[in-house]
């Protein structure tokens, strides 16, 4: 079989992948993203490049994956759909599938109102769901949207999405979930795994659909780096669900560093062991040098 | 005023489905605009039952947006309602919403779409005003607003694409920038227009403002 990408070929060859994110600096320096690229290549099968995240205005996916694929790094380019229409996107995917890019992620994207551009119009011509569809089209029918013809060349990208089982209303996040494998996504990146005890609820309802065996399905992980990132995460960070004896845990701790750390790592042991999970997704805001020794600490070395 | 446009009779008819049906009104805008109002839920009523649809009654609200009075005044009709499976609303977006909160467990079925806020230039004849942008500029501009009557909002004048004073996309409509030209050279007030408008916040407009 000829794989799109190595993630493609990590997951169907049936090993337990690992996904790492990179944040783009506030600016165009390529050197801030090749640092970032160096401290992490070879601790994951491919690397997540981030669409302005939170709405704050960063070097761009697009420009960031490159980076990444000049230094033998494989990219998962991030696209949200708040700051580009149906037009914008689909040329972007060409654009990226041109270049080298097999992995691209689609997300709605946080509202501009979270920002540091509050004052944007936001786009939202299209939601996750919808793009996912446009691409698998463009991907295996080749057509646009608008039912034209791609005249020279389908974009073959593995296509990625999200999904959050901590998110309100519980009742349909299996259901949305549903929607996005039957939209075309072929893998899922979750929101960061806190509370075991959600998502294991929500793994269960996934298996019992057989969905597990219809998308690879990628935990979330972050380790935490701090009270304050802690306090944020919980009470702040909308659809984040962080439990109390986390939180305790951090709260006493004498070193949060090595506590978050710990917990992650402790997190991750549990996630290994739960059916239908084929990988992690490791992000750690503004703390990227620690994914490599949670990578090693965790067993998941050297990377096939 | 909110500019509704009835939907297709087909469609209505497939989202009836034979069902019994109850009709809403509004005596608002929806009646300016003939989409709504009672001329219009009597005809309505006629076609639905030459069909063989079983129309238990009708209401023309005063006017459909207002959440208390049509509380008070659907509970005239409760006999009229519970005999309906359908709730048929010629009423803007906001009349049908005002209804389904009232009647939570009917199935409400809009019968118009909403088009814009706009203004009757002569009957049956709309143009499209105000965007709901929560900073009116139009200060700047004579009392005309570039957001609303130019396709591409552009702020700091036309771009090149009208011809005869008509705009390139809307070709029946006139190009808004052209008649902020025209009226500032007649006032003598070109060089107003040379200040640069710098980018708008938009979250004043109705993509936030969503409460008050």
């Amino acid at each position: 079989m000829k794989y799109k990408s190595n993630l493609e070929r990590v997951l169907v060859e049936n090993n337990f992948a690992v996904t790492a994110e990179v944040g783009p600096p506030k600016g165009a320096d390529a050197d801030k993203v090749r640092v970032k690229g160096e401290i992490l290549k070879g601790y994951a099968d491919a690397f997540n490049v981030t669409d302005n995240q939170t709405a704050v205005v960063r070097l761009s996916s697009l420009a960031g994956s490159v980076i990444l694929l000049n230094m033998g790094l494989e990219p998962i380019m991030q696209v949200a759909c708040r700051d580009r229409n149906r037009i914008a996107i689909q040329s972007d995917v060409l654009g990226a599938a041109s270049l080298g890019i097999r992995n691209i992620l689609f997300i709605t994207g946080d509202h501009q109102s979270f920002g540091n551009h509050p004052g944007a119009k936001g786009v939202y011509d299209l939601d996750s769901i919808q793009l996912i569809k446009v691409v698998k089209d463009m991907r295996d029918n080749g057509v646009f949207q608008s039912g034209d013809k791609i005249v020279a060349g389908k974009p073959d990208v593995f296509i990625g999405g999200v999904a959050n089982p901590f998110a309100e209303p519980y009742e349909f996040r299996v259901d949305r979930l549903e929607m996005k494998i039957n939209a075309g996504v072929d893998f899922i990146q979750t929101q960061s795994v806190f509370n075991l005890e959600r998502f294991n609820i929500w793994m269960d309802e996934v298996r019992g659909r057989g969905l597990d065996k219809r998308v690879h399905i990628l935990a979330g992980v972050t380790p935490l780096k701090s009270l304050k990132m802690t306090e944020r995460m919980k009470f702040h960070v909308p659809g984040v669900d962080v439990p109390d004896d986390v939180y305790f845990r951090m709260k006493k701790a004498e070193d949060p560093q090595i506590e978050g750390f710990k917990i992650a790592l402790e997190l991750i042991d549990e996630i290994k062991k739960i059916k239908g999970v084929h990988g992690v997704h490791i992000t750690a805001l503004f703390w990227e040098e620690v994914i490599p020794r949670l990578v090693k600490e965790s067993n998941f070395l050297p990377r096939p | 005023m909110i500019v509704t446009k009835q939907k297709e009779l087909d469609y209505l008819l497939k989202s009836i489905a034979n069902k019994p049906v109850f009709i809403i009104g509004c005596s608002e805008c929806a009646t300016l605009c003939h989409t709504g109002g009672e001329e219009e839920v009597v005809a309505m009523k006629k076609i639905l039952e030459e069909k063989d649809i079983k129309v238990t009654g009708w209401v023309i609200l005063e006017p459909a947006c207002h959440l208390q009075n049509n509380k008070r005044i659907l509970r005239g009709y409760k006999e009229e309602i519970k005999d309906a499976d359908k709730i048929l609303v010629l009423a803007c977006g906001n009349g049908v919403q005002a209804v389904s909160e009232v009647l939570e467990d009917k199935d409400v079925i809009s019968g118009t779409d909403t088009l814009f806020l706009g203004e009757i230039k002569h009957l049956g004849d709309f143009e499209r005003r105000c965007d709901l942008c929560g900073d009116c500029i139009q200060d700047l501009f004579f009392g005309l607003c570039p957001i609303a009557r130019c396709p591409k909002h552009m702020l700091n004048g036309p771009c090149g694409g009208s011809r005869n004073g008509k705009c390139e996309v809307y070709h029946d409509m006139d190009c808004v920038w052209d008649l902020i030209i025209k009226k500032m050279q007649r006032r003598g007030e070109l060089d107003r227009l040379k200040r640069i408008r710098m980018a708008k916040d938009w979250s004043k407009s109705n993509e936030m403002q969503v409460v008050l």
